[in-house]
């Protein structure tokens, strides 16, 4: 077995996949981090991320894969779901020594893996894209605190880009310590350098007037809405689990 | 803006709204024009209430006030509650700062009937016409159709919501001469076959010119109460998919009915909201829409009523235990997705993923099926199938036994002692 340790990136990933081509290498493991000298594997190579090789890997993959199914894959890469390096590998290699497109193949356990992280990612983007809460600032523009489970907020982009083209607004991953902001044409990723943690309560001092009071509107819409002799914790817990709470205007 | 007077009206009229179900922000398919504001597509649940309901849309009346004097209803002239009414700017600036917030995915907005269908009616449409014509908003409007209203307003109406519906608020004309003598069932059923024109209609035009109006994107629904009234499983499913068929409806939404009012025509205050059986009738109804059932397959005359212990699929299932079991090696997709325990979802893949190779029990839970059902009516690539010729009681009491049912909340538990 040979260990294979790459740096995390997209590009690193099918850089991995060149070389286990390259050297003929059977099974494999693949790790994140850095490369450290030592007897700790028996038999280890560092990736060394190379562009060109990359791109080599990636046009064999758009010739074996559907568009949309490159796409997934990045996606499911992109998402830093951890400990998922080798079945990502695998769904790759398995991609490439197929002659038909395997994309379907549900029985595969790398494919079904995929389709799974996939279906993870999703989930988690829909939840962002519905737990998102702006908050209007003095300059007029709107802002948004998040802490997803895994690495999204790119996949956001589109869907708030449409919906919001008339206002300005930033989406903040506090968790990863990066941003979007939009500024009526285009959207950047930027990096804030926060005193606070960030969190809804401490944004208050920079709220717009009215912010305060569509806040209290809404909880008491939230509260209004509710059929108390309905009451059933278990599912609404289920909907909105706890940890995405402390984000939320209602539940706070 | 006087914000505790708006707050007021807020939780009155948010109140007396909450009673309609629907809450579906999807179907649309209105794009943001113009860098305004918003749009409409796949639908979004922005929250959940503690009763598990989503909160997709800003549901609320223009008004309580209301000339009619339905039995059900909270809103009922003869109820002494406290009365409310928005001003058409009031709607607008609450449904566009909680938009901006991204707390909704749009507004539904209902009423109670005031002076006359029309007047009412012509408000409603009044609200919408300014969001999208001033405001530039694109997001999802769900307008309720006033029955009686004229054909003129249910156009406009069309043109600047997304959904349309009509409650028919009792499964049947009789139930509704009981419970809502002022109503007329025929004033109800004219705007819906008014809509249902119209869309077909606006839909062809729509074919040929690419910039013809969207006409009701997201099409119609309505809403039965069920509980209120003596009618049976087979009398409601049946009318539900008479609409489906006639009408062209999107959804058809179910209500256990929360008894708010005391009336000899209805279950005592205590009785308590029949979610058990609101329960298997959306599963039916997902029967119908989604995985090819006949409605007279899930209830007839012989069957009326759908069992509340088991889900409709399982009692289909059992009845027909002729029908299994079926080889999801080689079985069409129709039959797949007539197994207990495989959903829509699982059948797409298993029909994929055949495609490669035989699939096994491993590969089966794998792909999402509930093996600890389904197992009784496959057989798949493995020498391991049920071999037992299994009465369909039989199978229902194994069932039963492993898996418990998340509606009885007190589940029996040992003796505590100390």
């Amino acid at each position: 077995m040979t260990n294979l340790i790459y740096d995390g990136t997209f590009e690193g990933l099918l850089t991995a996949v060149f070389d286990v081509y390259a050297h003929k290498l059977g099974i494999v493991k693949l790790h994140q981090g850095e490369y450290i000298d030592g007897a700790l594997f028996d038999k280890k190579l560092q990736v060394i991320t190379d562009e060109t090789r990359a791109n080599r890997v990636l046009k064999t993959l758009k010739v074996k894969l559907s568009s949309m199914g490159v796409q997934r894959l990045y996606a499911a890469h992109l998402a830093e779901i951890p400990g998922e390096d080798n079945n990502l590998l695998g769904f790759i290699r398995y991609a490439i020594d197929s002659d038909e497109n395997i994309e379907e193949d549900y029985g595969n356990k790398y494919v079904m893996r995929v389709s799974e992280m996939v279906c993870k990612i999703r989930r988690e983007r829909h939840r962002m894209e519905a737990f998102i809460r702006f908050q209007k600032l003095q300059d007029g523009s709107f802002y948004a605190g998040i802490e997803p489970d895994f690495n999204v907020l790119p996949l956001l982009i589109r869907h708030f880009k449409n919906r919001y083209a008339d206002m300005k607004w930033m989406i903040y991953d506090l968790r990863r310590k990066y941003g979007i902001y939009y500024d009526l044409h285009d959207t950047e990723f930027i990096i804030l350098d926060f005193a606070n943690n960030g969190r809804p309560a401490d944004v208050v001092a920079a709220y717009t007037e009215d912010e305060g009071i569509y806040q209290h509107l809404w909880k008491n819409y939230f509260n209004s809405v509710n059929i108390a002799s309905r009451k059933n914790t278990k599912l609404h817990v289920r909907h909105i689990p706890k940890r995405y709470w402390k984000h939320l205007t209602e539940k706070i | 803006m006087d914000a505790d007077r708006i707050t007021e009206k807020l939780n009155i009229l948010a109140d007396a709204a909450k009673y309609d179900v629907s809450c579906a922000s999807s179907g649309s398919k209105r794009k943001n024009e113009n860098k305004g504001l918003g749009n409409a597509s796949n639908g979004i649940c922005h929250s959940y209430t503690e009763d598990g309901r989503c909160v997709s849309l800003l549901k609320i009346l223009l008004t309580n006030h209301c000339i009619f004097d339905c039995a059900y209803c909270v809103s009922r002239k003869s109820n002494d509650i406290q009365r409310a009414a928005f001003t058409v700017q009031e709607v607008v600036d609450l449904t566009i700062n909680f938009y901006r917030r991204n707390y909704i995915e749009g507004l539904f907005l209902s009423s109670g009937i005031f002076k006359d269908a029309d007047f009412t009616m012509e408000r409603l449409v009044r609200v919408a016409k300014k969001l999208r014509l001033e405001h530039n908003f694109n997001g999802y409007i769900h307008l309720k159709s006033i029955p009686g209203a004229s054909d003129e307003l249910m156009n406009e109406a069309g043109l600047y919501a997304d959904r349309l519906s009509v409650n028919l608020e009792m499964p049947t004309e009789a139930g509704l001469k009981l419970l809502a003598p002022d109503k007329s069932h025929q004033d109800m059923i004219k705007p819906m076959g008014y809509l249902k024109n119209a869309i077909i209609q606006h839909t062809e035009e729509k074919k040929l010119f690419k910039k013809a109006p969207m006409f009701a994107p997201a099409g119609q629904s309505t809403q039965v109460i069920i509980g209120a009234t003596p009618e049976d499983d087979n009398q409601i499913l049946h009318s539900a998919n008479y609409f489906y068929k006639n009408f062209k409806l999107r959804r058809v939404y179910y209500s256990g009915y929360v008894p708010v009012l005391e009336d000899s025509r209805l279950p005592a205050l205590n009785t308590s909201v029949p979610m058990v059986r609101e329960n298997r009738l959306y599963q039916a109804d997902w029967l119908m829409r989604n995985y090819g059932f006949h409605v007279s397959e899930i209830v007839n005359n012989s069957q009326p009523h759908l069992d509340l212990d088991i889900d409709p699929k399982l009692s289909w299932a059992i009845r027909n235990m002729h029908e299994f079991p079926v080889d999801v090696n080689r079985a069409d997709l129709k039959m797949i997705l007539r197994v207990p325990g495989i959903g829509v979802l699982s059948a797409q893949k298993i029909v994929s993923a055949r495609k490669f190779g035989k699939l096994n029990w491993d590969q089966l839970k794998k792909i999402g099926v509930s093996v600890n059902r389904a197992r009784y009516f496959i057989t798949c690539h493995s020498k391991e199938f049920e071999r037992r010729d299994l009465t369909g009681n039989a199978i229902k009491q194994f069932i039963l036994a492993t898996s418990h049912s998340k509606y009885i909340k007190n589940v029996q538990t040992q003796l505590n002692l100390f």
